[in-house]
């Protein structure tokens, strides 16, 4: 009984150590690409974004969480305190948990699971909660509004999203993320990336990221000439620094999804040489380290969305188009007998 | 049924240290913050006046609309999952049927468009 015991206790401390290496390594890249962020954007409009603190300002948000941390928490008069608070705890606590089954490499995943995708979009979907409950408690107009807005684009774009991503598994036949990089795999390399077959998919699948993140150009629930700071108002001191953090993390989450699904995951462009010298892990990175810099290119260069336009792109644009996609790709892979 | 479950376990440690994570960021604040909260500092913000009226007025009924909407086409999508990895296994028979389906729920979406549930102004 003792022995159970004692072994039931080591796998958990395995898995308690490299869920904390995942989310540190995870939480100081973030670090390093928010400044990333503001340097891209400073560089497009040719400024020169933080240099103060730290070489080239590498420690800006170092700097920036003790400043979060060294701020007064205000909690307005009229809000309802428990809810006020829950909200910036579930956004980042579900944004990171969605981390547990992404491989990052060849069998370095913390939870291996069969249903890893729908796992994803389940928690993904959870997301808008956090959104609600912190516009709706602060009980103020700027974050309630902006809360309503943020919460309708989100569930907009979550159905585009969900096609695309069937398109996907029409073409591996599994909810496994890791079966999803291996179906990339093959001796052609890139050629074999779904986003060549699939680059409508991509293309929405990318807009739709932006969307669902709040980023720019779809930025509207805090879009700062309408809502100020759209639910985020009334928030200050760690709650904010919690409610960017979850954003950035979702950020990268989007990021590390386009990865996977479409640019094959930690396998290199071609399997010969010089490129399988870089490990897994190396090519993961970087791959999706491109995927940021081009939602930072997207930040810094479009313009923002109009909500009707947004509304109308989401549900007239992007919704029968992934739908035809659907029975498309289903359609082709029927008749010429490629399921999997 | 412990196999099945086991594969879970990692996730359920996982999603206890993001909570610790996320507690302690947010605990941090309030353990070295000073607080002095005044009247002023803590009124809802409305660009400097006293807030007029309670905040959690009536809003635009399309607000409700899209989460209708979204909730018919996301129990569609997660429809899709099971036939999607199965393919294969279900065939052309179980491709027409998934088609059928989704061209009624299109029937149904092209009803909303030209009812204007989709226009925003």
């Amino acid at each position: 009984m003792a022995d159970t015991l004692w072994s039931y206790a080591l796998t958990v401390l395995i898995i308690a150590a490299q869920s904390v290496v995942l989310l540190v390594s995870l939480l100081v890249i973030i670090a390093f690409l928010l400044l990333a962020d503001r340097k891209i954007w400073a560089a497009v409009q040719m400024r020169r974004g933080p240099n103060v603190v730290g070489p080239f300002g590498l420690l800006q948000s170092f700097a920036d969480l003790m400043k979060f941390v060294f701020k007064e928490v205000v909690i307005p008069a009229g809000a309802n305190k428990g809810v006020f608070l829950i909200a910036p705890l579930v956004t980042c606590i579900l944004a990171l948990s969605a981390w547990a089954v992404v491989p990052v490499a060849e069998g370095w995943v913390i939870a291996d699971i069969n249903v890893g995708i729908l796992y994803l979009f389940a928690i993904s979907s959870l997301g808008v909660y956090g959104v609600i409950m912190g516009g709706w408690a602060s009980n103020s107009k700027y974050p309630f509004l902006g809360a309503l807005r943020s919460a309708a684009q989100m569930v907009s774009y979550e159905v585009s999203i969900g096609f695309v991503i069937i398109t996907v598994l029409l073409c591996v036949g599994s909810l496994n993320l890791t079966d999803i990089v291996k179906a990339q795999e093959g001796e052609w390399g890139v050629l074999g990336w779904f986003f060549i077959p699939l680059f409508p998919m991509f293309v929405v699948f990318f807009i739709s990221a932006l969307a669902e993140t709040n980023r720019p150009p779809f930025d509207l629930p805090e879009a700062e000439s309408e809502l100020v700071a759209g639910f985020m108002v009334e928030y200050s001191s760690t709650p904010y620094l919690l409610f960017m953090l979850g954003e950035y993390v979702s950020i990268v989450m989007m990021c590390s999804l386009i990865t996977i699904l479409f640019l094959g995951g930690w396998l290199p462009p071609f399997p010969i040489v010089p490129f399988t010298w870089v490990p897994d892990i190396g090519w993961f990175l970087i791959k999706v380290c491109f995927v940021f810099f081009m939602f930072a290119m997207v930040k810094a260069m479009v313009p923002r969305y109009r909500y009707d336009q947004l509304m109308r792109l989401g549900w007239k644009v992007f919704l029968p188009l992934s739908l035809f996609w659907v029975a498309l790709t289903a359609g082709v892979l029927v008749a010429f007998d490629w399921a999997p | 049924m412990e196999e099945l479950l086991s594969g879970y376990l990692p996730i359920v440690v996982f999603i206890g240290i993001c909570m610790a994570i996320g507690l302690a960021l947010m605990l941090s604040a309030f353990i070295i913050a000073i607080r002095r909260p005044d009247p002023e500092k803590v009124a809802a913000y409305e660009c400097g006046f006293d807030a007029f009226d309670d905040a959690r007025m009536r809003f635009d009924v399309r607000f409700y609309l899209v989460s209708l909407l979204f909730i018919i086409f996301d129990l569609e999508v997660a429809f899709l999952f099971p036939w999607a990895i199965s393919l294969r296994e279900v065939g052309v028979f179980g491709f027409w049927s998934m088609m059928m389906f989704l061209a009624i729920l299109t029937i149904g979406f092209i009803y909303e468009w030209r009812k204007g549930a989709l226009e925003w102004d």
